[in-house]
């Protein structure tokens, strides 16, 4: 043990900032509090984490997501007790559907007054189980630097996810010896990453015996650094590739293999492709119904072979014909040698007459969005432009919702790690935050944030947080004035009505007046928290204010699109029906020659 | 549905009762009987747990709990494989008409006797789930004023304790073993 080393007496949190330096926590979220009070006084100190003061807990955990999805570092959160840590609930829920390796830190009340209902006392520990990979309560000052070591490497090992450490303030309080590395006791915690070879070999048969295979690539490819893998073995086989919301940027979007994303909202071919397919190799994904539509309708002619480091998620939505437990890189690579093998021994896939349907599908169905005739932006439109006109090298976040939906549609992405979203829990107001955690990873990008009026007002606080500690990131603000997707499903389920959808006027009964307001006005309130703000309306003003956001790069810039608020998101794949019945377009269903399919 | 017996071991720390409560309710699964204690290894506790459902279902039960980082291993004891008990503790009404009766019905299940009164006696009875209910149709008849019940224990049949994995020795993360 080379540099481990012991040093004389210090507090509990001196030990827990010296423990968060040794692991290489450098940027931390949060805010303090009573409880947590007794760290925030060595933090101050530390010239290795740089501690950013945000204006909600909330802000804080998402923007230890971004950092996280966007450096695939493990993000850091930190929060007092009670409130401060319920506050972190949503985005700790958050990352653990996305499987994000973050640790949230919270301050606990003194060890003696746990359970008495002492004043900002919350069970931060019992009300976050079911919502982290693991939680730990600390009362003993000597335990902190071993349960920080066990935190990061739960948080960032196997399939990775949140972990939240509870620390009493008796203990940040009292003296101990600090001592690195400490040793870890996880005798429980043992993820498997290396793939049965006998699995792969039958994996590898089954890919050379399809006939109509499709490569099914979730966030798992993105987290294990497979990417190039992904790209030998798409182009060793053949087969297309589909990749999923959380997937998008693990395989590049412009690839002639890639027949675009699955699921709810996604691409004709690919939904089409799963459909008829004889066989998915589904790697790092996890058959999420809003992929798989009705799942006894999903994919019914294709054998399944499934590839997860996380075994829980093999079987647990769709049986598999070949279950493989592994590392996605490791699976992959392997993969790869043996449908080599394969190949050299004469079997060798013949898809051309799969691609020929698929080819098909994918020029009589492209992705498009029609223009709005009144001469007002068409949403799908200025997020095209923004994809287009980004830096080299840009990180897109975005909310929950439409624009969500429009930018995994009609931005490219070429490279992993540059599009963050929410994509299991859903949660609106991600992006501003997220997209905070991202530039403070990585400062030298150009960080947009896609992000909807409702989803805005959620968490916009986080830009004063942006302005204030020169983290200059861009929001693109999608405002049609409305909650765009459930006024979406309004439209389509509820006979247009709107109930409590409309965002910029209040009920007509109560205030007539109100109708069509700009209230808050995004662009006013924007420069009021530090930001340079901009308007859009036209779209012969499109590309000039979008190139006049990417010039600024002093301050946080928000650009306040005014876009037509009857857009819609197409396809779709009704709640609850079968991925077949998918529209391509408002009362367009596909043709897809069923009387010629076998 | 079918009853399946777990067998789950357990780092002995406090809250993994509430951890595996917690993911059952969370994920749907019902727990029959759940009885928990400290093993031959006093850092280790094992429980057993006794669960309804569909094999399906069972897998992810399985693969679910085995994911909890205190939880070293699951298993589950077939039925030809295992031995499983239950106690109960049953207070039935009793005068000097019905008395011998009872002890007779007692005797029959080797159960036991641990407390009698003029209107009642106490009766303790150890065994499967079905000699449990067996012996409870014979009692209900009488009255039975009060019923206690404990979870199901099992142990694996022939010589190999089910500990015969034993917990890995503690692991340096990828980036503490860089800097060791």
């Amino acid at each position: 043990m080379g540099v481990a080393m012991t040093t004389g007496l210090m507090t509990g949190a001196q030990s827990l900032i010296r423990s968060l330096e040794e692991v290489g926590a450098e940027t931390v979220f949060g805010i303090p509090g009573g409880a947590i009070l007794p760290a925030y006084d060595p933090l101050m100190d530390s010239t290795r984490v740089r501690h950013v003061l945000v204006r909600h807990e909330q802000g804080a955990g998402h923007a230890a997501t971004g950092y996280a999805q966007a450096t695939g570092k493990v993000g850091v959160c930190m929060a007092t007790s009670g409130p401060g840590a319920t506050n972190l609930v949503t985005p700790i829920a958050d990352a653990h559907m996305d499987s994000v390796p973050l640790v949230a830190i919270t301050g606990q009340v003194a060890s003696k007054a746990i359970g008495t209902d002492a004043f900002q006392e919350a069970d931060i520990v019992g009300i976050t189980m079911p919502i982290t990979k693991h939680n730990f309560l600390v009362t003993k000052a000597e335990d902190i630097p071993r349960v920080i070591a066990q935190a990061f490497h739960i948080a960032s090992t196997g399939r990775p996810g949140p972990v939240l450490v509870d620390i009493a303030k008796d203990a940040l309080q009292a003296k101990t010896v600090f001592s690195w590395p400490p040793v870890m006791d996880l005798p429980g915690y043992r993820p498997v990453t290396k793939p049965h070879a006998k699995q792969i070999r039958e994996g590898a048969k089954l890919i050379t015996q399809a006939k109509r295979p499709v490569l099914y690539v979730g966030g798992g490819v993105i987290k294990s650094g497979a990417t190039a893998e992904l790209k030998v073995l798409a182009e060793l086989t053949g087969a297309p590739v589909t990749t999923t919301l959380m997937g998008l940027g693990g395989f590049p979007d412009s690839h002639p293999l890639h027949v675009g994303m699955p699921g709810m909202h996604g691409a004709v071919t690919a939904v089409t492709a799963l459909q008829k397919a004889d066989l998915i190799v589904a790697l790092g994904t996890r058959f999420d119904d809003r992929v798989t539509g009705k799942l006894d309708s999903f994919a019914p002619h294709a054998k399944i072979v499934h590839a997860d480091i996380d075994p829980a998620e093999i079987g647990k939505n769709r049986a598999a014909d070949v279950p493989i437990v592994g590392d996605a890189r490791e699976v992959i690579a392997d993969l790869v040698q043996a449908v080599q093998k394969e190949h050299s021994e004469g079997h060798k896939g013949d898809y051309s007459s799969w691609w020929k349907d698929l080819s098909r599908w994918r020029e009589t169905y492209p992705l498009g969005y029609d223009q709005p005739d009144n001469g007002s932006l068409s949403p799908q439109q200025v997020i095209e432009r923004i994809g287009q006109l980004a830096p080299e090298g840009t990180i897109f976040a975005a909310g929950v919702g439409q624009h969500q939906m429009w930018a995994a549609h009609f931005i490219q992405y070429e490279k992993p790690a540059t599009w963050l979203n929410s994509g299991g829990a859903g949660t609106m107001g991600y992006a501003v935050p997220a997209a905070m955690g991202a530039k403070a990873g990585i400062p030298g990008n150009t960080v947009w944030a896609i992000d909807g009026d409702g989803c805005f007002q959620m968490t916009n606080q986080e830009l004063t947080t942006c302005a204030l500690n020169n983290i200059p990131i861009k929001v693109a603000i999608i405002n049609n004035g409305a909650l765009g997707m459930v006024r979406q499903w309004q439209t389509l389920f509820y006979n247009q009505r709107y109930s409590n959808t409309v965002l910029h006027s209040g009920p007509e009964d109560v205030n007539p007046d109100a109708k069509g307001t700009r209230v808050p006005d995004f662009v006013k309130l924007s420069e009021a928290m530090g930001c340079v703000g901009l308007r859009c309306e036209r779209p012969e003003d499109l590309d000039k204010v979008i190139e006049e956001a990417n010039s600024i790069n002093d301050r946080p810039v928000v650009v306040d699109f005014i876009v037509h608020e009857d857009a819609m998101v197409w396809p779709m794949v009704a709640a609850g029906t079968s991925n077949d019945e998918i529209m391509a377009a408002r009362d367009v269903r596909p043709d897809f020659g069923d009387n010629e399919d076998d | 549905m079918s009853k399946h017996t777990l067998s789950v071991l357990v780092e002995n720390t406090p809250g993994i009762l509430a951890r595996i409560a917690a993911l059952f309710s969370r994920r749907g699964f019902n727990i029959d009987s759940l009885a928990v204690g400290v093993t031959e290894h006093p850092e280790i506790s094992r429980i057993t747990i006794v669960v309804n459902g569909e094999l399906t279902r069972l897998d992810q039960v399985i693969e679910q709990t085995g994911k909890l980082v205190n939880v070293l291993d699951v298993m589950e004891l077939e039925p030809d494989a295992r031995i499983i008990r239950e106690l109960v503790l049953v207070k039935v009404r009793a005068d000097n008409r019905t008395r011998s009766q009872i002890l007779e019905i007692v005797q029959l299940f080797r159960a036991k006797t641990v407390d009698v009164s003029p209107e009642a006696v106490t009766i303790e009875a150890t065994g499967s789930g079905e000699k449990l209910s067996a012996l409870l149709r014979m009692l209900e008849p009488y009255g039975i004023k009060e019923l206690v019940q404990s979870g199901a224990i099992a142990i694996g049949r022939g010589p190999v304790p089910l500990i015969d994995r034993r917990p890995r020795p503690a692991t340096l993360a990828p980036w503490a073993a860089a800097i060791a």
